[in-house]
């Protein structure tokens, strides 16, 4: 590391690691599983699962030593000084004037990430020892799950958007192959292809994104920094330089973001996310929690600075982000309400808290987004663990709530209570993980200046509470109902109430009575339950400064550096020159104008100062909707109050709400009936029009016209002149042949003798040629 | 440098090895005659690149030595099968390609 030592005081170098340096190692050992699974898995002692989990424990060794070493470094830099990413790239290929790299840009967002991802996916795969076991894919199911894991670090730790995009695609494909896991059954494959295709709708964007910042930053990235216009780095730069146009900038960053919207599931393209609880439980569980859909939240993160300046987040107000997490928020918590499969309220509340993160990146609240990554990976994988171990051990591989489930607390303890503690996380309550993230959202939200979206913030809250209270009663209080009471699908008559009545047997699929899961599921479940109760104290602001850990290693202190390039080693390695601490030279806060000097990579962003009145007012929102919901819950579902049952059939207005969200806002009907008719159907009909009438009538009277011609052709040109010229032309040959036959003597001297003085003759010729 | 020298040797090799692969009758003989030729070239590739110091020519000729000794091998084999299967390696009685 180079320093440059300003005029007054020498910067401390910042401390690094093998574990830094080496950190595109990562996702290389997934992908080496892969290849390994697919070749000799089957062949192996546990059929290649042990290869998955084995590459998963290993990235997550790597990306704690790098996390670790991260820590170190922002450490070693004093409190306002640039903490430097480690960058490595390497040339990938070259095309026509274009040069593709490959490398890693290891900061504090994507070392933060990294671990959540590996942590997540050693923890899943695990757990699918269990689920999985004897299923006819196994196999290929780990060596998908492992390249789902590979894609989603790679595109992490990407230094540029190319290699970005190509994680993001291997995501894409991996989660078809996941979501169709169970492709006999039609409606999984089909929810794999609207996955597919919904996710692919939006990845448009992703590339227009990608080649417009391409193409506006290439020269100002090669001219400044000596970066292509795919760097990460260099895009953030350029963004926050002054020099872009902003239609252009603006333009780009909607496009990116539409990327995002299907990625992440936001409104409107939301509705591929709860199909795609078609595939087995671990892999909603790996969706949902830390890999697919983080992709668009962490697309947003990572090029913040575009979408910064772009969407001007600093004005306030609205903007694009805000506008569209809003909605997300509010429509996906109300299609909760009225789901009775379990896995899909928790895939609502997925879309509903990745609408947090969205709201939180569009209003400056870049920190506590990401830390909400953080926290929602732990206790969200956690309840999607939690319901495949319901339907794995108690319901009968059943996930309706209403008919399945019920009074399961005192049958599976373990999964009630981590099952609890990640649900009072996810409703944000005071010592629990989500509060610290979720309520730094929402007042920070409300602080830049959003106000509107605040209040769509804790309404929400209110929401979650309510919808999570109501899956938690249905699942685990009052009667024992169908598959967990004992009553198995096939009519099985030996209906046993007692729930207590545990025979302990592993057999999950003969066993006809509910009962806890083995330990390859519970161990997960607890390890996630802890992390969901203490994750949030990283970054504690209600207890002060130094409880703001997340701040201060993640957050990246947006310091003005000068930089250089210096090529050495396998590629172009870049060294970056410590800011001069020159006092008062236009130190415009990075972000709202040119800086005079040097370049600047993040925003200088606000943070709310933690008030407890604030934190109040959203505990008592949140607990209002656990006590109005268990409430109405316990009336609906326990007593079967006669003011309560079927209200929507008797009043109007309701009866109209809950058809509308039963139908999820008819959107679904929207895209396949309206869209798709409007769109495909009229062009699929003037393609047969066209077909019929047109190419055939051509096709139809040429065919007509070239017969004749041919007809004429055979008879004149055909038979005399060409038939001619070939017999002709035999009959010229076959005299030639025999009379060239004597010389064919078989005899290899002869041969010899001829091209020999063949070769005079022309060695002759050459040289009077010559001369 | 007597260039002359070299090329008339060269020249000589050349049509002994001619000589020999027009009038030999056994096939290992030939092959002989054909290192000759072989080497003959190789002697005027030397001659020119010393003459004209240059390495082209010294490439060249070792090249064709390597190539040469695999021409040899292929060729041996080839005889070596042709008197397992003939009892015979008189080139005279060789004529299945008489056309």
């Amino acid at each position: 590391m180079n320093i440059f030592s300003g005029e007054t005081e020498v910067l401390a170098p910042l401390a690094t690691g093998w574990f830094l340096e080496n950190a595109w190692l990562i996702p290389v050992i997934p992908a080496i599983a892969f290849a390994l699974i697919i070749l000799i898995g089957k062949r192996l002692p546990m059929k290649g699962s042990e290869l998955g989990v084995l590459s998963m424990f290993g990235s997550l060794v790597l990306s704690a030593g790098a996390g670790y070493q991260w820590i170190q470094r922002t450490n070693s830099a004093t409190e306002e000084q640039f903490v430097a990413p480690v960058i490595k790239s390497w040339n990938w290929w070259q095309s026509g004037g274009f040069e593709f790299g490959i490398g890693q840009h290891i900061d504090g967002l994507s070392v933060l990430v990294l671990f959540v991802v590996a942590f997540i996916s050693t923890l899943v795969q695990v757990y699918s020892l269990e689920y999985l076991r004897g299923d006819r894919r196994y196999t290929h199911f780990f060596a998908a799950l492992t390249l789902f894991s590979g894609g989603m670090l790679a595109m992490v730790l990407a230094d540029n958007t190319i290699l970005f995009l190509l994680g993001w695609e291997i995501m894409g494909l991996c989660s078809f192959m996941l979501i169709g896991h169970w492709w006999e059954e039609d409606a999984n494959s089909r929810a794999a292809l609207k996955a597919f295709f919904t996710v692919r709708t939006g990845d448009m964007g992703l590339l227009v994104g990608i080649s417009m910042l391409y193409f506006a930053a290439n020269d100002w990235t090669q001219e400044n920094l000596g970066l292509s216009g795919f760097s990460i780095r260099g895009i953030s730069a350029w963004a926050l330089s002054g020099e872009p146009n902003s239609t252009v900038i603006m333009i780009a960053a909607i496009a990116l973001f539409i990327a995002c919207i299907g990625k992440s599931g936001q409104f409107p393209l939301h509705t591929w996310l709860p199909d795609a609880m078609a595939g087995p439980t671990p892999v909603s569980s790996l969706l949902h929690s830390s890999t697919m859909v983080v992709a668009g939240v962490f697309l947003v993160a990572r090029l913040y600075p575009v979408f910064y300046v772009g969407l001007d987040i600093p004005g306030g107000g609205g903007n694009l982000i805000v506008i569209i997490g809003g909605i997300t928020i509010v429509i996906s918590a109300a299609l909760a309400f009225v789901q009775n499969d379990i896995k899909r309220v928790l895939a609502y509340s997925t879309v509903s808290q990745l609408g947090y993160m969205m709201l939180g990146l569009g209003a400056g609240a870049w920190l506590p987004a990401v830390f909400h990554i953080f926290t929602h990976a732990f206790f969200k994988a956690c309840l999607f663990l939690g319901a495949g171990s319901i339907s794995h051990s108690a319901s009968h591989h059943s996930f309706d709530m209403k008919k399945d489930m019920g009074g399961l607390r005192k049958v599976m303890p373990i999964t009630f209570v981590t099952w609890i503690v990640s649900t009072l996380a996810l409703c944000g309550v005071f010592p629990f993980s989500g509060f610290f993230s979720k309520d730094e959202i929402i007042d920070n939200v409300g602080y830049n200046g959003y106000n509107t979206f605040m209040i769509i913030g804790l309404v929400g809250a209110f929401m979650t509470a309510a919808y999570m209270t109501r899956a938690t009663y249905l699942t685990f209080f009052g009667e024992p109902r169908g598959a967990s009471a004992g009553h198995a699908d096939h009519g099985d008559a030996h209906a046993s109430h007692d729930a207590h009545d545990n025979h302990d047997s592993h057999d999950a699929h003969s066993a006809s009575t509910p009962h806890e899961s083995g330990l390859l599921i519970t161990v997960p479940l607890m390890i996630l339950a802890v992390l969901a109760l203490s994750s949030g104290f990283l970054n504690a602001t209600p207890f002060g400064e130094s409880w703001e850990r997340m701040k201060l290693w993640v957050e990246p202190r947006p310091a003005e550096v000068i930089e250089e390039t210096h090529s050495g080693g396998p590629g172009e390695s870049l060294i970056i020159n410590l800011p001069s601490s020159e006092e008062g030279a236009a130190k415009t806060v990075c972000g709202s104008a040119q800086p005079e000097s040097g370049v600047c990579y993040a925003p200088k962003l606000k943070h709310a100062p933690f008030k407890w009145s604030k934190a109040m007012i959203s505990m008592v929102i949140v607990f209002l909707g656990i006590a109005i919901s268990w409430i109405l819950s316990t009336l609906l579902f326990t007593k079967r109050d006669p003011r309560l049952v079927g209200l929507t059939q008797r009043v109007k207005v309701l009866g109209f709400g809950h058809k509308l969200l039963v139908n999820k806002y008819y959107l679904d009907d929207f895209y396949e009936k309206v869209i798709v008719r409007t769109v495909a159907y009229p062009i699929s009909r003037a393609a047969y029009w066209f077909n019929q009438n047109i190419l055939d009538g051509i096709l139809h009277g040429f065919a007509n016209n070239t017969r004749k011609i041919s007809e004429w052709v055979y008879k004149n040109v055909d038979q005399r002149v060409v038939d001619g010229t070939v017999n002709n032309s035999a009959t010229f040959t076959k005299s030639v042949g025999t009379a060239a036959q004597p010389s064919q003597s078989g005899k290899v001297s002869q041969y010899g003798a001829l091209l020999f003085s063949a070769a005079a003759v022309a060695a002759l010729v050459l040289v009077i040629i010559n001369t | 440098m007597f260039v002359n020298q070299f090329l008339f040797l060269a020249a000589v090799l050349f049509c002994i090895g001619v000589y020999g692969v027009i009038a030999r009758k056994n096939a290992v003989l030939m092959l002989m005659s054909i290192e000759l030729i072989l080497n003959s070239v190789n002697i005027n590739l030397l001659t020119f690149a010393l003459r004209n110091g240059s390495p082209d020519g010294h490439t060249f000729a070792l090249y064709i030595i390597a190539v040469a000794a695999a021409e040899v091998g292929v060729g041996l084999g080839l005889v070596l099968l042709v008197y397992r299967n003939k009892k015979t390696i008189s080139l005279d009685d060789l004529s299945e390609m008489r056309g």
